[in-house]
């Protein structure tokens, strides 16, 4: 990862002395400071995420109440940590639970729980004050039963459901920009290489605290979401359609046509 | 003579012609006017006199009185002070003209009918007004001669235009039909005959808004559409040839806009809106802008159309809503959706264009393309059978199907094939 602080310099001329560098720096910053500004007007940056839930049944530990041991969670799409723009997420339980409304501080955003019944779950996404004051609602089903009669249930092999989003932050401040670009929980617009972004704090003590996501036990059942295969269905439904509309287009002047030489006679 | 000069003509004809000239003209010439103006009436003069040139100047002579034009004060009967202002008058003989001034009489105002308190109890007690605020809307209305838009305007609290008008309407018709003596002498008052409609007329303002905030995008598509179209020109020997797009305005767009009036003209600009208004929530899904954009692109289609979008996309093996829905997969999917909305409006436009054909044929063809409602409502019938049809049989099948059609006739008849089975019997009565 390059080095933000001062590596990243405008183009002058790279013979000046170190300290006219600097000076030069400073005056072509505000410069820079309002053309990034611009930049980051119209663009947007993204986190895909994963959410959904992972359950066990329990077998012969099960008990009338307790059939399934559940974990809900929202995860970054590649399992990185989400912690970097999601300060807390809140999971609304049903309310026949203890304290239906979970709060969870950091990450990994995930609940565990022990139940039989399937029901909605409301998963509210709080953030950073830098990327926004309003939290994102997700909704997502619990499951705990496989969706084919799959024959008696393995306490193995979890029942596991998923989406794919991505939360999108138009135009984002500077330094949420300048905090986020190299993480690799989050997709930001590629800038021009000369652009000098503001020193970012360095978060190496946080660093050591942070869980590593990477880690999670989960980890093995969940999904790689790809985008290639939608991508390539879509792309081949469009050239079906086009080819269809050419058709189309190419038959309604020919019966244009038609109609003009029927018309003709009766003009006369 | 001066004209064959000009013209360049042998002069070898010019000695005849003087010999003969001379007589004629004298026989010619006209009095009081010059000769070449005497020439415009084709050198003879008119058989009968168009008009009785005697009578002319007698008119203004045969008077005998004496006309002056005199500036004198006027009052005017419709002003409610006593201005007097000057302007010049007739005079005949020394004496002005009597009477009101003449635009007195255009000052004309609405007949505001005034209630009293007892007919107010008994008749117009309306729970979302009070007598105060009836009592105040009646006055602006007598004041600003029923402008509503003045009386909204200057009405204390906050009630829409249709509103006030559908209360005064309401109430001047339930006093009427109150005082009058019997039902029957009433009925043919416009008050009592034609009631006010209030969520009408807010639907129409609104659709005359959502018209004129969207007449440069149809005229945009119109453009678009039309620039598409290749007319075939027919020359002499009968062959056909393509020409450069003529831009068929006249008569394509009149039938297209009737039948799919907005079906590609309002989504671009639902789609900006929606561009605007993400823009604003700074942090929303993916998924909720996908659904926000495909709902503005469909916005003008009716049920029926985004229906058969959604089908489509089945039979294409896509997922209604993406299952990975990345920045460039959502953009994707509205892009197929919009190509798809299109394809449909064209095999709409299709199958009109073929209804057409075929009463061209049976000789009921009018010169205006206003649909009849009967062919919509065949044209419409059809889509629901053709549209799966001809993606899941691939296109092959039905272009070899045009091409083995021998006469025009059968033009009606191809579109249906695929789908005999469920051919609806209403389409035969054109055949």
């Amino acid at each position: 990862m390059p080095n933000k602080s001062g590596a990243e310099q405008p183009e002058i001329s790279g013979s000046t002395q170190k300290s006219q560098r600097t000076k030069i720096t400073k005056s072509s910053d505000d410069n820079e400071k309002k053309s990034l500004a611009k930049k980051l007007k119209d663009s947007e940056i993204c986190i895909p995420i994963v959410y959904g839930n992972i359950a066990f049944w329990l077998g012969k530990k099960a008990s009338e109440y307790q059939s399934h041991r559940w974990t809900v969670y929202v995860r970054g799409a590649t399992n990185e940590d989400l912690g970097v723009v999601v300060k807390r997420a809140v999971f609304q339980l049903h309310s026949s639970f203890n304290n239906p409304t979970r709060v969870i501080e950091k990450p990994p955003f995930e609940l565990s729980e022990c139940g039989w019944g399937e029901f909605e779950i409301a998963i509210t996404l709080h953030f950073h004050s830098d990327v926004g004051e309003k939290p994102l609602h997700l909704y997502h089903h619990l499951k705990l039963y496989p969706e084919e009669e799959s024959g008696p249930l393995s306490t193995k092999k979890p029942v596991v459901i998923e989406s794919y989003d991505e939360i999108v932050v138009s135009e984002p401040s500077e330094a949420l920009f300048a905090r986020v670009q190299n993480h690799p929980a989050v997709i930001v617009p590629r800038l021009p290489a000369d652009f000098t972004l503001p020193p970012v704090p360095l978060e190496d003590v946080d660093s050591k605290n942070r869980v590593d996501t990477k880690d999670n036990p989960l980890n093995q059942w969940f999904t790689n979401f790809s985008e290639a295969d939608e991508l390539l269905k879509l792309a081949a439904a469009r050239q079906q359609v086009q080819a269809h509309i050419a058709r189309l287009r190419r038959q309604l002047t020919l019966v244009d046509g038609q109609h003009q030489q029927l018309k003709a006679p009766s003009d006369m | 003579m001066d004209a064959k000069d000009i013209l360049g003509l042998p002069k070898n004809l010019p000695i005849q012609e003087k010999k003969s000239k001379p007589p004629k003209e004298s026989q010619r010439k006209p009095d009081g006017i010059s000769r070449e103006v005497y020439a415009l009436t084709g050198g003879l003069a008119p058989l009968m006199p168009a008009i009785d040139v005697n009578q002319l100047k007698r008119k203004a002579q045969s008077e005998n009185e004496k006309i002056t034009w005199q500036w004198l004060p006027f009052t005017n009967s419709a002003r409610k002070d006593n201005l007097q202002l000057y302007h010049w008058v007739r005079v005949v003989n020394g004496n002005p003209p009597t009477g009101d001034y003449s635009f007195a009489k255009c000052n004309k105002s609405a007949d505001i009918i005034k209630y009293t308190d007892e007919e107010y109890e008994k008749y117009l007690t309306d729970p979302a007004w009070t007598k105060e605020e009836t009592d105040q809307l009646f006055d602006l209305c007598e004041r600003f001669n029923l402008r509503f838009i003045a009386v909204a305007d200057r009405f204390p609290s906050t009630k829409t235009v249709e509103e006030l008008k559908d209360r005064y309407y309401s109430v001047s018709r339930a006093i009427l039909i109150a005082r009058a003596p019997s039902p029957g002498d009433v009925s043919a008052h416009p008050l009592v005959k034609d009631v006010y409609n209030a969520t009408q007329d807010t639907e129409r303002k609104r659709a005359l808004n959502l018209l004129l905030s969207h007449t440069k995008h149809q005229e945009r598509r119109d453009v678009e559409a039309s620039a598409n179209l290749v007319l075939p020109v027919l020359s002499d020997t009968g062959t056909l040839g393509a020409d450069k797009p003529i831009t068929t305005a006249d008569t394509v767009n009149p039938s297209t806009n009737s039948e799919f009036p907005s079906s590609t003209t309002t989504p671009v600009s639902e789609t900006a809106s929606v561009v605007a208004s993400l823009r604003m929530l700074r942090v929303y899904l993916r998924t909720y802008s996908l659904e926000q954009m495909v709902q503005a692109a469909s916005s003008s289609a009716g049920l029926r159309t985004i229906k058969r979008v959604e089908q489509t996309l089945q039979d294409l093996g896509v997922n209604l809503k993406p299952k990975v829905p990345t920045k460039a997969v959502c953009a994707e999917h509205l892009e197929l959706r919009k190509e798809i909305l299109t394809l449909l409006n064209l095999q709409k436009q299709l199958q009109y264009k073929e209804a057409e054909g075929s009463s061209l044929r049976d000789g009921t063809f009018t010169e205006t393309p206003g649909t009849p409602p009967k062919q919509s409502v065949r044209a419409v019938d059809l889509d629901r059978t053709f549209t799966p049809d001809s993606l899941s049989t691939g296109g092959e099948r039905f272009g070899k199907r045009e091409q083995k059609r021998k006469g025009p006739g059968r033009l009606a008849e191809a579109p249906s094939s695929p789908a005999q089975s469920k051919r609806p019997r209403k389409y035969k009565a054109s055949d």
